[in-house]
C-alpha cells in the first residue's frame, strides 16, 4: 500500500494542515470514519472530536476538531474544522474549568436560544475533556 | 506685508501634520500586509466550502426541495443590507463610497415598493446613515475587529442575520462592502447573501475536473449536511467581506495619507517661499530706511 491520501485540515481563517497521509480516522457525525487512499466520495459532517492521522501503523498526530465539514475523495481527505487543536496542546485543568464556567452559565441564560448556544460550547468542551481521557488512557 | 512670525508658525504646524500623516501611511503600509495576508489564509477554506456546496447543491436541486437558505422564502418583501464600513475616519472615500452605494440601494429598493432594514458594521457607516435612515437601522456593530479580525467576529454577526433569518423578519439579504482590488482601487460591491446563488458546479471547482467530477457519498443525507453546511457558508461570506473591507480600509488609508503628506510637503514649499520673501523684503524696506535716514542728514 504504497499509495497516500492528500489529508488537509482547513480552518476559517487559514490551511493548517496539507500532507500526504497514509490513513486518517475522521470523527463523522454518524460514526468515525478512517479514509485510505482509494475510498469512495464522500461527504460527512464531523461531530466534536479527534482526528488521527497515521504514518504506517503508527498515530503521528492527533488533532482535536470542533465540527466541521469532512469531503473524501479517492486521493484526498478534505476537513474543514470550526475549530482544531492540537491535542497535545490541550490542558486539562483548562478545559475542566471551562466546563465548570459553562455549566453555570447554563443555570444563568435565560432564552432558549441562549441556552441552546451555551449547550453546544458545552458539547464542545465535553468531548475535549472525553479526547483527553482517551489519549491518557493509551499511554 | 504677513507677519513672519505667523508664518513660520505655520510651517512649524503644516510640517508637524506632514510628521503625522507620513506615520498614518505607514502604519496603514503594514496594517494592509497584514491584512492582505489574512484575506488570502482564508481562501482555502471559503475555496473548499464552495466546492462542497457546489456537489451539494447539484444533488439538492434535482429533488426539488432545497433548505430555505437557498430558495429564499418564496417572498420577496423585505430587504435586509448589511453595510461594512471602518470605525475611524481619515480613509478616503472608503466610507464615502459605501454609504453612497447603500443609500442608492435603499433608494431602488424603496422605490420598489420594498421595505428596506439595515444592518451596519462600523461607526462611520453607522453614524451616516442614521443621519437619513434611522429608523431603519435595526442593529449596528462597532469596534468589529479592532486588533485583528477573526472568524468569530463574522460568526457574531452571522448568527445575527440567521436569527432575523429564521424569525421571519426578512425574506432577501444583501451585503454592501469594499472590494480590496488594489492600494489605490476598492470597488463597492453589493452581493446577495440569502437565499445563496450556489455557484454552479463546472465554474466553483476547476480543481475537481480533472478528477472526473466524482459522485458523492452523504452521510448524514444532503439535506441535513446543507442545512449545516449553509449557515456556515453564510458565516463564511460575512468573514470574506470583513476581510475584504479591512484591507481595503487600510489599502484607502494609505493612499489618502500618502496624498495628504506630498500635499502638506507641497504647502510647506510655498509656505517657505513666501516667508523667504517676506523676509527678504523687511531687510530690503529696513536698508532703505536707513539709507533714506542718512541721506536725509
Amino acid at each position: 500500500m504504497a499509495d497516500k491520501v492528500e489529508f488537509e485540515l482547513v480552518s476559517p481563517e487559514k490551511l493548517l494542515k496539507s500532507l500526504p497521509v497514509d490513513m486518517v480516522v475522521v470523527p463523522g457525525t454518524e460514526g468515525d470514519f478512517g479514509v485510505l487512499a482509494g475510498h469512495a466520495p464522500l461527504i460527512s459532517t464531523v461531530r466534536p472530536g479527534v482526528i488521527d492521522v497515521y504514518e504506517g501503523e503508527r498515530i503521528v498526530d492527533r488533532v482535536f476538531v470542533a465540527g466541521g465539514f469532512a469531503e473524501v475523495t479517492e486521493t484526498r481527505c478534505t476537513v474543514l474544522a470550526e475549530e482544531a487543536v492540537a491535542l497535545s496542546d490541550l490542558d486539562r485543568v483548562s478545559v475542566e474549568k471551562t466546563i465548570k464556567d459553562l455549566s453555570e452559565d447554563l443555570d444563568d441564560s435565560k432564552s432558549d436560544a441562549e441556552r441552546a448556544a451555551v449547550e453546544a460550547k458545552l458539547a464542545v468542551a465535553r468531548a475535549k475533556l472525553e479526547a483527553l481521557g482517551a489519549s491518557s488512557a493509551a499511554h | 506685508m504677513p507677519n513672519l512670525k505667523d508664518l513660520k508658525n505655520r510651517i512649524a504646524s503644516v510640517q508637524s501634520t506632514r510628521k503625522i500623516t507620513s506615520a498614518m501611511k505607514m502604519v496603514a503600509a503594514s496594517k494592509l500586509r497584514r491584512a492582505q495576508e489574512q484575506a488570502e489564509a482564508g481562501g482555502p477554506y471559503a475555496e473548499r466550502m464552495g466546492r462542497m456546496l457546489a456537489s451539494l447543491a447539484s444533488n439538492v436541486q434535482d429533488s426539488g426541495n432545497g433548505p430555505k437558505l437557498m430558495t429564499g422564502t418564496g417572498a420577496d418583501k423585505v430587504h435586509l443590507l448589511v453595510v461594512v464600513s471602518s470605525d475611524r475616519g481619515l480613509c478616503g472615500a472608503f466610507n464615502g463610497s459605501i454609504v453612497r452605494e447603500a443609500k442608492r440601494q435603499i433608494a431602488r429598493l424603496q422605490g420598489e415598493g420594498k421595505t428596506v432594514k439595515l444592518l451596519t458594521v462600523g461607526r462611520k457607516g453607522r453614524d451616516q446613515l442614521r443621519r437619513e435612515y434611522a429608523s431603519l437601522i435595526v442593529e449596528s456593530y462597532e469596534d468589529v475587529g479592532r486588533r485583528r479580525l477573526s472568524f468569530s467576529d463574522a460568526d457574531m454577526v452571522a448568527k445575527k442575520v440567521l436569527a432575523m433569518f429564521d424569525a421571519g423578519e426578512f425574506d432577501v439579504c444583501s451585503v454592501v462592502f469594499n472590494k480590496f482590488k488594489s492600494a489605490i482601487s476598492q470597488i463597492v460591491t453589493v452581493q446577495q447573501l440569502i437565499p445563496f446563488a450556489v455557484p454552479v458546479a463546472a465554474d466553483a471547482a476547476p480543481a475537481a475536473t480533472e478528477e472526473a467530477k466524482p459522485v458523492y457519498e452523504f452521510e448524514p443525507d444532503e439535506e441535513q449536511i446543507l442545512a449545516e453546511l449553509l449557515p456556515r457558508n453564510l458565516s463564511i461570506q460575512i468573514y470574506r467581506a470583513l476581510l475584504e473591507s479591512a484591507a481595503s480600509e487600510q489599502g484607502a488609508r494609505m493612499t489618502a495619507m500618502d496624498n495628504a503628506t506630498r500635499n502638506a510637503g507641497d504647502m510647506i514649499n510655498k509656505l517657505t517661499i513666501t516667508y523667504n520673501r517676506t523676509r527678504q523684503a523687511y531687510i530690503t524696506k529696513e536698508l532703505i530706511e536707513i539709507i533714506s535716514g542718512a541721506e536725509a542728514l
